[in-house]
Protein backbone atom coordinates (compact mmCIF):
# COMPACT_ATOMS: atom_id res chain seq x y z
CA UNK A 1 0.00 0.00 0.00
CA UNK A 2 1.20 3.50 -0.72
CA UNK A 3 1.87 5.77 2.79
CA UNK A 4 -0.86 8.73 2.58
CA UNK A 5 -0.22 11.23 0.50
CA UNK A 6 -2.35 14.09 2.19
CA UNK A 7 -1.57 16.40 5.61
CA UNK A 8 -4.36 14.42 7.54
CA UNK A 9 -5.99 10.98 7.22
CA UNK A 10 -9.15 10.26 9.29
CA UNK A 11 -9.63 6.61 9.88
CA UNK A 12 -13.69 5.82 11.07
CA UNK A 13 -15.73 2.63 11.27
CA UNK A 14 -18.18 0.31 12.91
CA UNK A 15 -16.79 -0.22 16.40
CA UNK A 16 -15.18 -3.52 16.44
CA UNK A 17 -13.48 -3.14 12.59
CA UNK A 18 -10.23 -2.40 13.91
CA UNK A 19 -9.63 1.25 13.14
CA UNK A 20 -7.48 1.39 16.07
CA UNK A 21 -4.87 -1.44 14.98
CA UNK A 22 -5.12 -0.10 11.49
CA UNK A 23 -4.57 3.60 12.80
CA UNK A 24 -1.69 2.93 15.12
CA UNK A 25 -0.29 0.52 12.56
CA UNK A 26 -0.87 3.33 9.79
CA UNK A 27 1.22 5.71 12.27
CA UNK A 28 4.65 3.13 12.87
CA UNK A 29 4.51 2.76 8.93
CA UNK A 30 4.66 6.02 8.62
CA UNK A 31 7.83 7.49 11.00
CA UNK A 32 9.55 4.06 9.69
CA UNK A 33 9.30 5.78 6.50
CA UNK A 34 11.07 8.65 8.14
CA UNK A 35 7.83 11.09 8.22
CA UNK A 36 7.42 13.40 11.19
CA UNK A 37 3.97 12.28 12.29
CA UNK A 38 1.19 12.23 14.61
CA UNK A 39 -1.48 10.38 15.90
CA UNK A 40 -4.83 11.61 17.24
CA UNK A 41 -6.45 9.72 19.44
CA UNK A 42 -10.44 11.51 18.92
CA UNK A 43 -12.62 8.87 20.42
CA UNK A 44 -14.81 10.34 22.81
CA UNK A 45 -17.37 7.24 22.89
CA UNK A 46 -15.25 4.84 24.52
CA UNK A 47 -12.35 4.40 27.35
CA UNK A 48 -11.35 0.92 26.53
CA UNK A 49 -9.08 -0.35 23.75
CA UNK A 50 -7.65 2.99 22.55
CA UNK A 51 -4.71 3.83 20.48
CA UNK A 52 -3.46 5.60 23.46
CA UNK A 53 -3.01 2.41 25.28
CA UNK A 54 0.56 2.53 22.67
CA UNK A 55 1.13 6.32 23.77
CA UNK A 56 4.62 5.32 25.14
CA UNK A 57 5.53 2.96 22.32
CA UNK A 58 4.65 5.59 20.19
CA UNK A 59 6.24 8.13 21.21
CA UNK A 60 9.42 5.77 21.09
CA UNK A 61 9.45 5.75 17.82
CA UNK A 62 9.21 9.82 17.69
CA UNK A 63 5.39 9.92 16.97
CA UNK A 64 3.29 12.41 18.55
CA UNK A 65 0.32 11.96 19.87
CA UNK A 66 -2.98 13.57 20.99
CA UNK A 67 -5.89 12.21 23.00
CA UNK A 68 -9.51 13.32 24.21
CA UNK A 69 -10.44 12.94 27.75
CA UNK A 70 -7.58 13.35 29.43
CA UNK A 71 -6.21 9.87 28.49
CA UNK A 72 -10.14 8.19 29.53
CA UNK A 73 -9.61 9.73 32.83
CA UNK A 74 -12.55 12.10 32.56
CA UNK A 75 -16.31 10.63 32.47
CA UNK A 76 -16.84 13.00 29.99
CA UNK A 77 -15.76 13.79 26.35
CA UNK A 78 -12.98 17.06 26.30
CA UNK A 79 -10.58 17.83 23.53
CA UNK A 80 -7.42 19.33 24.41
CA UNK A 81 -6.45 22.65 22.40
CA UNK A 82 -3.37 20.35 20.89
CA UNK A 83 -5.23 19.13 18.36
CA UNK A 84 -5.22 21.76 16.55
CA UNK A 85 -1.76 21.77 16.23
CA UNK A 86 -2.54 18.95 13.20
CA UNK A 87 -4.19 21.22 11.57
CA UNK A 88 -1.95 24.51 11.81
CA UNK A 89 1.43 22.36 11.49
CA UNK A 90 2.07 21.87 7.47
CA UNK A 91 5.21 20.14 7.78
CA UNK A 92 3.52 17.52 10.21
CA UNK A 93 1.50 14.15 8.64
CA UNK A 94 -1.81 13.23 11.12
CA UNK A 95 -3.84 9.84 11.72
CA UNK A 96 -6.79 10.97 13.47
CA UNK A 97 -8.35 7.60 15.08
CA UNK A 98 -12.12 8.61 15.47
CA UNK A 99 -14.20 6.76 18.18
CA UNK A 100 -16.61 4.41 17.01
CA UNK A 101 -20.14 4.45 14.74
CA UNK A 102 -21.13 7.28 12.99
CA UNK A 103 -21.71 8.80 16.75
CA UNK A 104 -17.54 8.49 16.67
CA UNK A 105 -17.61 10.21 13.87
CA UNK A 106 -20.20 13.54 15.28
CA UNK A 107 -17.04 15.12 17.02
CA UNK A 108 -15.31 15.85 13.28
CA UNK A 109 -17.97 18.39 12.78
CA UNK A 110 -16.13 20.61 15.35
CA UNK A 111 -13.26 21.10 13.27
CA UNK A 112 -14.98 21.34 9.67
CA UNK A 113 -13.93 24.47 9.81
CA UNK A 114 -10.19 23.44 10.18
CA UNK A 115 -10.78 20.21 7.60
CA UNK A 116 -12.05 23.00 4.80
CA UNK A 117 -8.24 24.65 5.15
CA UNK A 118 -6.85 21.17 5.01
CA UNK A 119 -5.78 18.47 2.45
CA UNK A 120 -7.59 15.37 3.91
CA UNK A 121 -8.34 11.85 3.29
CA UNK A 122 -11.26 10.28 5.37
CA UNK A 123 -11.07 6.35 5.29
CA UNK A 124 -13.90 4.09 6.27
CA UNK A 125 -13.07 0.59 7.87
CA UNK A 126 -14.73 -2.05 7.22
CA UNK A 127 -15.05 -5.83 9.03
CA UNK A 128 -16.86 -8.19 6.98
CA UNK A 129 -16.73 -10.54 10.22
CA UNK A 130 -18.84 -7.86 11.99
CA UNK A 131 -22.38 -8.97 12.16
CA UNK A 132 -23.59 -5.21 12.62
CA UNK A 133 -21.76 -4.69 9.23
CA UNK A 134 -21.65 -7.88 7.26
CA UNK A 135 -24.07 -7.26 4.36
CA UNK A 136 -23.78 -4.36 1.56
CA UNK A 137 -26.88 -3.00 2.66
CA UNK A 138 -25.82 -2.62 5.85
CA UNK A 139 -22.26 -1.38 5.59
CA UNK A 140 -24.03 1.59 3.17
CA UNK A 141 -26.33 2.63 6.33
CA UNK A 142 -23.28 3.25 8.44
CA UNK A 143 -21.20 4.49 5.46
CA UNK A 144 -24.10 7.09 5.27
CA UNK A 145 -24.88 7.78 8.89
CA UNK A 146 -21.62 8.11 9.21
CA UNK A 147 -21.00 11.02 6.38
CA UNK A 148 -24.29 12.53 7.09
CA UNK A 149 -23.14 12.79 11.24
CA UNK A 150 -19.47 13.87 10.33
CA UNK A 151 -20.76 16.22 8.22
CA UNK A 152 -17.60 15.30 5.58
CA UNK A 153 -17.46 13.17 2.28
CA UNK A 154 -15.71 9.91 2.58
CA UNK A 155 -12.37 8.95 0.16
CA UNK A 156 -11.65 5.49 0.90
CA UNK A 157 -12.31 2.10 2.16
CA UNK A 158 -9.92 -0.15 3.54
CA UNK A 159 -10.96 -3.91 4.78
CA UNK A 160 -9.82 -4.78 8.00
CA UNK A 161 -12.13 -8.21 8.15
CA UNK A 162 -10.93 -10.13 11.49
CA UNK A 163 -11.66 -12.33 13.79
CA UNK A 164 -9.20 -11.47 16.32
CA UNK A 165 -6.60 -13.51 17.09
CA UNK A 166 -8.82 -16.74 15.40
CA UNK A 167 -8.35 -14.76 12.20
CA UNK A 168 -7.44 -17.02 9.09
CA UNK A 169 -6.24 -16.54 5.55
CA UNK A 170 -10.11 -16.98 4.28
CA UNK A 171 -11.16 -14.54 6.43
CA UNK A 172 -8.74 -11.63 4.58
CA UNK A 173 -9.70 -12.99 0.84
CA UNK A 174 -13.40 -13.46 1.83
CA UNK A 175 -13.12 -9.86 3.41
CA UNK A 176 -10.75 -8.04 0.08
CA UNK A 177 -13.81 -9.49 -2.40
CA UNK A 178 -16.45 -8.21 -0.35
CA UNK A 179 -14.98 -4.88 0.40
CA UNK A 180 -13.81 -4.06 -3.07
CA UNK A 181 -17.81 -4.67 -4.33
CA UNK A 182 -18.77 -2.28 -1.69
CA UNK A 183 -15.81 0.16 -2.87
CA UNK A 184 -17.47 -0.01 -6.23
CA UNK A 185 -21.19 -0.05 -5.30
CA UNK A 186 -20.19 3.46 -3.14
CA UNK A 187 -17.43 4.72 -5.80
CA UNK A 188 -14.58 5.09 -3.97
CA UNK A 189 -11.17 3.03 -3.89
CA UNK A 190 -10.36 0.34 -2.07
CA UNK A 191 -7.47 1.42 -0.61
CA UNK A 192 -6.05 -1.29 0.71
CA UNK A 193 -6.98 -5.25 2.40
CA UNK A 194 -4.97 -5.77 5.49
CA UNK A 195 -4.12 -8.60 7.52
CA UNK A 196 -1.23 -10.07 9.99
CA UNK A 197 2.10 -9.79 8.31
CA UNK A 198 2.75 -13.57 9.22
CA UNK A 199 0.09 -13.90 5.98
CA UNK A 200 1.51 -11.66 3.31
CA UNK A 201 3.43 -14.56 1.66
CA UNK A 202 0.33 -16.63 1.39
CA UNK A 203 -2.12 -13.71 0.44
CA UNK A 204 0.15 -12.99 -2.54
CA UNK A 205 -1.96 -13.01 -5.53
CA UNK A 206 -5.35 -13.49 -3.95
CA UNK A 207 -6.21 -10.16 -3.02
CA UNK A 208 -7.77 -7.47 -5.07
CA UNK A 209 -6.70 -4.26 -2.58
CA UNK A 210 -2.87 -3.52 -2.08
CA UNK A 211 -1.92 -5.81 1.08
CA UNK A 212 -1.05 -3.61 4.07
CA UNK A 213 1.09 -5.95 6.97
CA UNK A 214 -0.25 -5.32 10.43
CA UNK A 215 1.67 -6.15 13.29
CA UNK A 216 -0.72 -6.42 16.57
CA UNK A 217 0.14 -3.72 18.78
CA UNK A 218 -3.86 -3.95 20.67
CA UNK A 219 -3.05 -6.46 22.61
CA UNK A 220 -5.05 -7.67 25.76
CA UNK A 221 -3.67 -8.06 29.24
CA UNK A 222 -2.79 -11.96 29.13
CA UNK A 223 -1.86 -11.94 25.83
CA UNK A 224 1.75 -12.99 25.13
CA UNK A 225 3.92 -12.95 22.29
CA UNK A 226 3.56 -16.09 19.84
CA UNK A 227 7.19 -17.50 21.09
CA UNK A 228 6.83 -19.53 24.26
CA UNK A 229 6.35 -17.37 27.33
CA UNK A 230 7.89 -14.09 25.46
CA UNK A 231 6.54 -10.72 25.32
CA UNK A 232 5.90 -8.45 22.70
CA UNK A 233 9.39 -7.27 21.85
CA UNK A 234 8.36 -3.55 21.78
CA UNK A 235 6.43 -3.12 24.87
CA UNK A 236 8.22 -2.41 28.24
CA UNK A 237 6.73 -4.34 30.75
CA UNK B 1 -22.62 -22.20 11.38
CA UNK B 2 -19.55 -19.54 10.82
CA UNK B 3 -18.31 -17.15 13.42
CA UNK B 4 -18.43 -13.53 13.63
CA UNK B 5 -16.87 -11.12 16.11
CA UNK B 6 -18.98 -9.98 18.53
CA UNK B 7 -18.19 -7.07 21.69
CA UNK B 8 -19.10 -8.45 24.48
CA UNK B 9 -22.02 -6.20 25.24
CA UNK B 10 -23.05 -6.86 21.85
CA UNK B 11 -23.43 -10.22 22.32
CA UNK B 12 -25.19 -10.58 26.18
CA UNK B 13 -28.32 -7.95 24.38
CA UNK B 14 -28.40 -10.39 21.32
CA UNK B 15 -28.16 -14.18 23.17
CA UNK B 16 -30.81 -12.38 25.40
CA UNK B 17 -33.34 -11.69 22.26
CA UNK B 18 -32.38 -15.01 21.18
CA UNK B 19 -33.13 -16.94 24.63
CA UNK B 20 -36.55 -15.35 24.34
CA UNK B 21 -36.35 -12.39 26.49
CA UNK B 22 -38.83 -9.39 25.15
CA UNK B 23 -38.39 -7.12 27.93
CA UNK B 24 -35.33 -4.79 28.58
CA UNK B 25 -35.63 -1.98 31.63
CA UNK B 26 -32.39 -0.46 31.74
CA UNK B 27 -30.27 3.07 32.35
CA UNK B 28 -27.26 3.92 30.54
CA UNK B 29 -23.60 3.55 32.86
CA UNK B 30 -20.29 2.84 31.34
CA UNK B 31 -18.82 0.01 30.99
CA UNK B 32 -22.14 -1.52 29.91
CA UNK B 33 -24.21 1.43 27.60
CA UNK B 34 -24.19 -0.89 24.68
CA UNK B 35 -26.35 -3.05 26.28
CA UNK B 36 -28.87 -1.05 26.44
CA UNK B 37 -27.80 0.60 22.71
CA UNK B 38 -28.01 -2.85 21.31
CA UNK B 39 -31.67 -3.08 23.06
CA UNK B 40 -33.14 0.00 22.03
CA UNK B 41 -31.84 -0.98 18.39
CA UNK B 42 -33.09 -4.30 17.96
CA UNK B 43 -35.96 -5.31 20.52
CA UNK B 44 -38.11 -3.33 19.11
CA UNK B 45 -37.70 -5.60 16.07
CA UNK B 46 -38.05 -8.42 17.76
CA UNK B 47 -41.56 -7.47 18.67
CA UNK B 48 -40.23 -6.94 22.76
CA UNK B 49 -40.26 -3.44 24.78
CA UNK B 50 -36.97 -1.42 25.10
CA UNK B 51 -37.38 1.04 27.69
CA UNK B 52 -34.87 3.56 29.46
CA UNK B 53 -35.96 4.21 32.44
CA UNK B 54 -35.44 7.54 34.41
CA UNK B 55 -33.65 5.61 36.83
CA UNK B 56 -31.98 2.04 38.11
CA UNK B 57 -34.35 1.78 40.60
CA UNK B 58 -37.58 2.19 38.52
CA UNK B 59 -35.74 -0.24 36.33
CA UNK B 60 -35.77 -2.78 38.70
CA UNK B 61 -39.07 -2.11 39.55
CA UNK B 62 -40.27 -2.30 36.18
CA UNK B 63 -38.56 -6.06 35.59
CA UNK B 64 -40.52 -6.61 38.74
CA UNK B 65 -43.70 -5.85 37.28
CA UNK B 66 -43.05 -7.61 33.64
CA UNK B 67 -41.68 -10.57 35.13
CA UNK B 68 -44.71 -10.67 37.52
CA UNK B 69 -46.49 -10.85 34.41
CA UNK B 70 -44.83 -13.65 32.51
CA UNK B 71 -42.80 -11.80 30.68
CA UNK B 72 -38.74 -13.40 29.74
CA UNK B 73 -37.56 -10.17 31.34
CA UNK B 74 -33.72 -8.43 31.85
CA UNK B 75 -32.03 -5.79 33.36
CA UNK B 76 -28.22 -4.39 33.08
CA UNK B 77 -26.01 -1.81 34.30
CA UNK B 78 -22.63 -1.47 36.41
CA UNK B 79 -21.70 -1.41 39.47
CA UNK B 80 -23.13 1.76 41.13
CA UNK B 81 -26.23 1.26 39.27
CA UNK B 82 -26.44 -2.57 40.59
CA UNK B 83 -26.01 -1.32 43.84
CA UNK B 84 -29.41 0.92 43.13
CA UNK B 85 -31.16 -2.39 42.22
CA UNK B 86 -30.33 -4.15 45.41
CA UNK B 87 -33.84 -3.63 46.85
CA UNK B 88 -35.51 -4.44 43.43
CA UNK B 89 -33.60 -7.48 43.55
CA UNK B 90 -34.53 -8.37 47.18
CA UNK B 91 -38.09 -7.99 46.21
CA UNK B 92 -38.14 -10.62 43.41
CA UNK B 93 -36.62 -12.93 45.34
CA UNK B 94 -39.03 -12.71 48.34
CA UNK B 95 -41.96 -12.64 45.32
CA UNK B 96 -40.16 -15.70 43.94
CA UNK B 97 -39.82 -13.76 40.60
CA UNK B 98 -37.62 -15.21 37.72
CA UNK B 99 -34.94 -12.46 35.85
CA UNK B 100 -31.82 -12.02 34.43
CA UNK B 101 -28.86 -8.94 35.68
CA UNK B 102 -26.14 -8.26 34.29
CA UNK B 103 -23.56 -6.36 35.67
CA UNK B 104 -20.63 -5.36 33.79
CA UNK B 105 -18.33 -3.99 36.57
CA UNK B 106 -16.74 -1.10 36.95
CA UNK B 107 -14.01 0.11 39.67
CA UNK B 108 -15.87 1.27 43.07
CA UNK B 109 -16.57 2.03 46.05
CA UNK B 110 -18.73 4.55 44.75
CA UNK B 111 -19.01 6.10 41.63
CA UNK B 112 -15.03 4.50 41.45
CA UNK B 113 -13.76 4.12 37.94
CA UNK B 114 -14.93 2.99 34.99
CA UNK B 115 -12.24 0.70 33.82
CA UNK B 116 -12.88 -2.96 34.76
CA UNK B 117 -12.79 -4.28 38.32
CA UNK B 118 -15.01 -7.29 39.92
CA UNK B 119 -15.59 -5.83 43.36
CA UNK B 120 -19.15 -7.12 43.52
CA UNK B 121 -18.55 -10.35 44.38
CA UNK B 122 -19.44 -9.86 47.81
CA UNK B 123 -22.64 -7.88 46.74
CA UNK B 124 -22.95 -10.61 43.84
CA UNK B 125 -22.51 -13.65 46.26
CA UNK B 126 -23.80 -12.51 49.42
CA UNK B 127 -26.84 -10.63 48.41
CA UNK B 128 -26.67 -6.51 48.14
CA UNK B 129 -30.58 -6.31 49.16
CA UNK B 130 -31.99 -6.94 52.77
CA UNK B 131 -32.76 -10.55 53.70
CA UNK B 132 -31.89 -13.80 53.53
CA UNK B 133 -31.97 -14.57 49.68
CA UNK B 134 -29.30 -15.73 47.21
CA UNK B 135 -29.14 -15.02 43.32
CA UNK B 136 -27.53 -17.70 40.71
CA UNK B 137 -24.27 -15.51 39.67
CA UNK B 138 -22.50 -17.05 36.34
CA UNK B 139 -19.04 -15.23 36.15
CA UNK B 140 -18.44 -15.98 32.26
CA UNK B 141 -14.97 -15.47 31.11
CA UNK B 142 -14.86 -15.40 27.20
CA UNK B 143 -17.48 -13.77 25.20
CA UNK B 144 -18.47 -17.67 23.81
CA UNK B 145 -19.37 -18.44 27.48
CA UNK B 146 -21.39 -14.70 28.24
CA UNK B 147 -23.72 -16.43 24.92
CA UNK B 148 -23.94 -19.73 25.81
CA UNK B 149 -24.67 -19.14 29.93
CA UNK B 150 -27.33 -16.14 28.84
CA UNK B 151 -29.89 -18.72 27.38
CA UNK B 152 -29.47 -21.09 30.63
CA UNK B 153 -29.92 -18.05 32.80
CA UNK B 154 -33.30 -17.55 31.78
CA UNK B 155 -34.07 -21.11 32.26
CA UNK B 156 -33.04 -21.21 35.04
CA UNK B 157 -34.36 -18.24 36.61
CA UNK B 158 -37.62 -19.41 35.10
CA UNK B 159 -36.62 -23.36 36.47
CA UNK B 160 -36.51 -22.25 40.27
CA UNK B 161 -38.12 -18.28 40.29
CA UNK B 162 -35.41 -16.67 41.53
CA UNK B 163 -33.20 -13.99 39.80
CA UNK B 164 -30.29 -15.02 37.72
CA UNK B 165 -27.47 -12.47 37.25
CA UNK B 166 -24.70 -12.69 34.96
CA UNK B 167 -21.37 -11.07 36.46
CA UNK B 168 -19.23 -9.96 34.07
CA UNK B 169 -15.75 -7.53 34.61
CA UNK B 170 -16.11 -4.62 32.25
CA UNK B 171 -13.43 -5.87 29.83
CA UNK B 172 -15.36 -8.78 29.23
CA UNK B 173 -18.29 -6.38 28.41
CA UNK B 174 -15.72 -4.03 26.08
CA UNK B 175 -13.45 -6.79 24.42
CA UNK B 176 -14.76 -8.40 20.75
CA UNK B 177 -14.25 -12.17 20.28
CA UNK B 178 -15.29 -14.55 18.01
CA UNK B 179 -18.70 -15.85 18.76
CA UNK B 180 -20.64 -18.88 17.67
CA UNK B 181 -24.50 -19.42 17.39
CA UNK B 182 -24.51 -22.78 18.71
CA UNK B 183 -28.25 -23.12 19.89
CA UNK B 184 -31.32 -21.96 17.71
CA UNK B 185 -33.22 -18.99 18.80
CA UNK B 186 -36.40 -19.46 20.90
CA UNK B 187 -39.77 -17.98 20.74
CA UNK B 188 -41.26 -16.49 23.60
CA UNK B 189 -44.23 -18.54 22.28
CA UNK B 190 -42.63 -21.68 22.81
CA UNK B 191 -41.19 -20.98 26.41
CA UNK B 192 -43.00 -22.95 29.31
CA UNK B 193 -46.14 -21.80 30.84
CA UNK B 194 -45.67 -19.65 33.50
CA UNK B 195 -49.35 -20.97 35.90
CA UNK B 196 -48.31 -18.28 38.76
CA UNK B 197 -47.83 -15.53 37.01
CA UNK B 198 -50.44 -12.87 37.20
CA UNK B 199 -51.77 -12.29 33.27
CA UNK B 200 -55.33 -11.92 34.32
CA UNK B 201 -58.03 -14.49 35.53
CA UNK B 202 -60.58 -14.06 33.06
CA UNK B 203 -62.71 -15.63 35.48
CA UNK B 204 -61.72 -18.88 35.06
CA UNK B 205 -59.67 -18.86 38.21
CA UNK B 206 -58.65 -17.63 41.30
CA UNK B 207 -56.51 -14.45 41.03
CA UNK B 208 -52.63 -15.01 41.36
CA UNK B 209 -51.01 -12.75 43.75
CA UNK B 210 -47.05 -11.38 43.24
CA UNK B 211 -46.12 -10.42 46.82
CA UNK B 212 -43.10 -10.25 49.15
CA UNK B 213 -45.30 -9.16 52.18
CA UNK B 214 -45.66 -11.64 54.98
CA UNK B 215 -46.92 -9.65 58.21
CA UNK B 216 -47.11 -13.05 60.27
CA UNK B 217 -44.18 -13.66 61.56
CA UNK B 218 -44.52 -17.31 61.56
CA UNK B 219 -45.87 -16.85 57.69
CA UNK B 220 -42.31 -15.05 57.00
CA UNK B 221 -40.58 -17.81 58.60
CA UNK B 222 -42.37 -20.49 56.53
CA UNK B 223 -41.38 -18.42 53.55
CA UNK B 224 -37.77 -18.53 54.68
CA UNK B 225 -37.80 -21.92 55.11
CA UNK B 226 -38.97 -22.94 51.58
CA UNK B 227 -37.02 -20.83 50.10
CA UNK B 228 -34.13 -21.80 52.12
CA UNK B 229 -34.75 -25.42 50.60
CA UNK B 230 -35.00 -24.08 47.03
CA UNK B 231 -31.38 -22.43 47.63
CA UNK B 232 -30.07 -26.14 49.05
CA UNK B 233 -31.28 -28.00 45.58
CA UNK B 234 -29.61 -25.07 43.47
CA UNK B 235 -26.72 -25.33 45.53
CA UNK B 236 -26.73 -29.41 44.53
CA UNK B 237 -27.63 -29.10 41.00
CA UNK B 238 -26.36 -25.53 39.64
CA UNK B 239 -22.49 -25.70 40.45
CA UNK B 240 -20.59 -25.23 37.40
CA UNK B 241 -16.59 -24.95 37.41
CA UNK B 242 -13.37 -25.46 34.90
CA UNK B 243 -10.04 -26.52 35.31
CA UNK B 244 -6.57 -25.93 33.27
CA UNK B 245 -3.84 -27.38 34.00
CA UNK B 246 -4.55 -28.97 37.31
CA UNK B 247 -3.05 -32.66 37.32
CA UNK B 248 0.23 -32.26 39.44
CA UNK B 249 0.27 -28.99 39.69
CA UNK B 250 2.35 -27.48 42.33
CA UNK B 251 0.17 -24.55 42.60
CA UNK B 252 -3.50 -23.51 42.46
CA UNK B 253 -4.44 -20.04 40.79
CA UNK B 254 -8.38 -19.83 41.35
CA UNK B 255 -10.04 -16.88 39.75
CA UNK B 256 -13.30 -16.29 37.89
CA UNK B 257 -13.72 -13.71 34.68
CA UNK B 258 -10.55 -11.91 33.01
CA UNK B 259 -8.11 -13.11 35.89
CA UNK B 260 -8.71 -16.83 35.05
CA UNK B 261 -7.18 -15.35 31.60
CA UNK B 262 -3.94 -13.73 33.04
CA UNK B 263 -3.69 -17.15 35.54
CA UNK B 264 -3.33 -18.95 32.04
CA UNK B 265 -0.99 -17.03 30.75
CA UNK B 266 0.82 -17.31 33.87
CA UNK B 267 0.70 -20.77 33.93
CA UNK B 268 2.57 -20.56 30.66
CA UNK B 269 5.62 -17.97 32.15
CA UNK B 270 5.72 -20.72 35.19
CA UNK B 271 6.09 -23.32 32.95
CA UNK B 272 9.19 -21.39 31.06
CA UNK B 273 10.70 -21.88 35.01
CA UNK B 274 9.98 -25.65 35.52
CA UNK B 275 7.10 -24.58 37.92
CA UNK B 276 3.61 -26.31 37.22
CA UNK B 277 0.58 -24.32 37.62
CA UNK B 278 -3.41 -24.98 36.85
CA UNK B 279 -6.18 -23.13 36.68
CA UNK B 280 -9.58 -23.69 38.62
CA UNK B 281 -11.66 -21.33 37.49
CA UNK B 282 -15.73 -21.30 39.03
CA UNK B 283 -18.12 -20.44 36.72
CA UNK B 284 -21.07 -20.19 39.03
CA UNK B 285 -19.79 -18.13 41.90
CA UNK B 286 -22.78 -18.41 43.52
CA UNK B 287 -23.41 -21.89 44.31
CA UNK B 288 -19.74 -21.64 44.49
CA UNK B 289 -18.22 -25.20 43.71
CA UNK B 290 -16.65 -25.95 47.32
CA UNK B 291 -16.10 -29.21 46.92
CA UNK B 292 -14.53 -29.28 43.48
CA UNK B 293 -12.17 -26.85 44.26
CA UNK B 294 -11.19 -28.87 47.64
CA UNK B 295 -10.12 -32.42 45.88
CA UNK B 296 -8.39 -30.07 43.54
CA UNK B 297 -6.18 -28.16 46.22
CA UNK B 298 -6.03 -30.89 48.34
CA UNK B 299 -4.13 -33.44 45.98
CA UNK B 300 -0.37 -34.06 47.40
CA UNK B 301 0.91 -32.43 44.29
CA UNK B 302 -0.49 -29.00 45.30
CA UNK B 303 1.53 -26.67 47.47
CA UNK B 304 -0.19 -23.49 47.91
CA UNK B 305 -3.21 -21.77 46.28
CA UNK B 306 -3.23 -18.26 44.85
CA UNK B 307 -6.39 -16.46 44.03
CA UNK B 308 -6.56 -13.35 41.51
CA UNK B 309 -9.01 -11.38 41.58
CA UNK B 310 -9.43 -7.70 40.12
CA UNK B 311 -10.45 -6.34 43.58
CA UNK B 312 -8.73 -6.16 46.74
CA UNK B 313 -9.52 -9.65 47.46
CA UNK B 314 -12.99 -10.97 47.95
CA UNK B 315 -13.54 -14.31 46.68
CA UNK B 316 -10.95 -15.92 48.69
CA UNK B 317 -13.20 -15.86 51.31
CA UNK B 318 -14.74 -18.53 49.58
CA UNK B 319 -11.91 -20.05 48.49
CA UNK B 320 -10.72 -20.68 52.29
CA UNK B 321 -13.99 -22.04 52.69
CA UNK B 322 -13.20 -24.32 50.19
CA UNK B 323 -9.73 -25.19 51.06
CA UNK B 324 -10.68 -25.69 54.71
CA UNK B 325 -7.04 -25.12 55.96
CA UNK B 326 -5.83 -27.85 54.14
CA UNK B 327 -3.27 -25.17 51.96
CA UNK B 328 -1.95 -21.90 52.36
CA UNK B 329 -3.71 -19.68 50.13
CA UNK B 330 -2.52 -15.96 49.41
CA UNK B 331 -4.08 -13.47 47.23
CA UNK B 332 -2.72 -11.38 44.02
CA UNK B 333 -4.92 -8.67 42.44
CA UNK B 334 -5.60 -5.11 41.60
CA UNK B 335 -8.54 -2.62 42.05
CA UNK B 336 -9.77 0.13 40.88
CA UNK B 337 -9.43 -0.21 37.05
CA UNK B 338 -5.92 -1.56 36.80
CA UNK B 339 -5.50 -5.30 35.80
CA UNK B 340 -2.87 -7.44 37.01
CA UNK B 341 -0.19 -8.89 34.45
CA UNK B 342 0.56 -12.29 33.85
CA UNK B 343 3.87 -11.69 35.30
CA UNK B 344 2.63 -9.81 38.50
CA UNK B 345 0.42 -13.42 38.62
CA UNK B 346 3.17 -15.94 37.98
CA UNK B 347 5.65 -13.71 40.62
CA UNK B 348 2.48 -13.80 43.23
CA UNK B 349 2.63 -17.83 42.81
CA UNK B 350 6.67 -18.41 42.91
CA UNK B 351 6.42 -15.91 46.44
CA UNK B 352 3.25 -18.47 47.47
CA UNK B 353 5.50 -20.86 47.12
CA UNK B 354 8.80 -20.10 48.80
CA UNK B 355 10.38 -19.36 45.37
Amino acid sequence: MILPDKQVTIISGHYGTGKTEFAVNLVFAMARDGRDVSLVDLDIINPYFRSFERRREMEKAGITVHVTSNEGQADIPSLPGSIMSVFMNKDQQSVIDLGGDPAGARILGYYRPQLEETDFDFWFVINHNRPETSTLENVVHYFELTQMMSQQKITGIVNNTHLGRETGIEDIVKGDAFAAETAKKLGLPLICTTGERKFQKELEGKLKGSFFPLDIYMIKPWELSEEEGGQFTWLDM
Amino acid sequence: MSKELWKGNEAIAEAAIRAGCRCYFGYPITPQSEIPEYMSLHMPKAGGVFLQSESEVAAINMVYGATGAGARVMTSSSSPGVSLKQEGISYMCGAELPGVIVNVMRGGPGLGTIQPAQGDYFQATRGGGHGDYRLIVFAPANIQEVVDLMQEAFDLADKYRMPVMMLLDGMIGQMMEPVEWKRPAIAPEDLPEKPWATTGTKNKRLPNIINSLFIDPDACNQHNIRLEEKYARVTESEQRYETNDTEDAEVIFVAFGTPARLARAAVRLLAEDGIKAGVFRPITVWPYPYDALYKIAAQDSVKAVVTVEMNTGQMIDDVRIAVKGARPVSFVGSAGGIIPTPYEVAEAAKKALGR
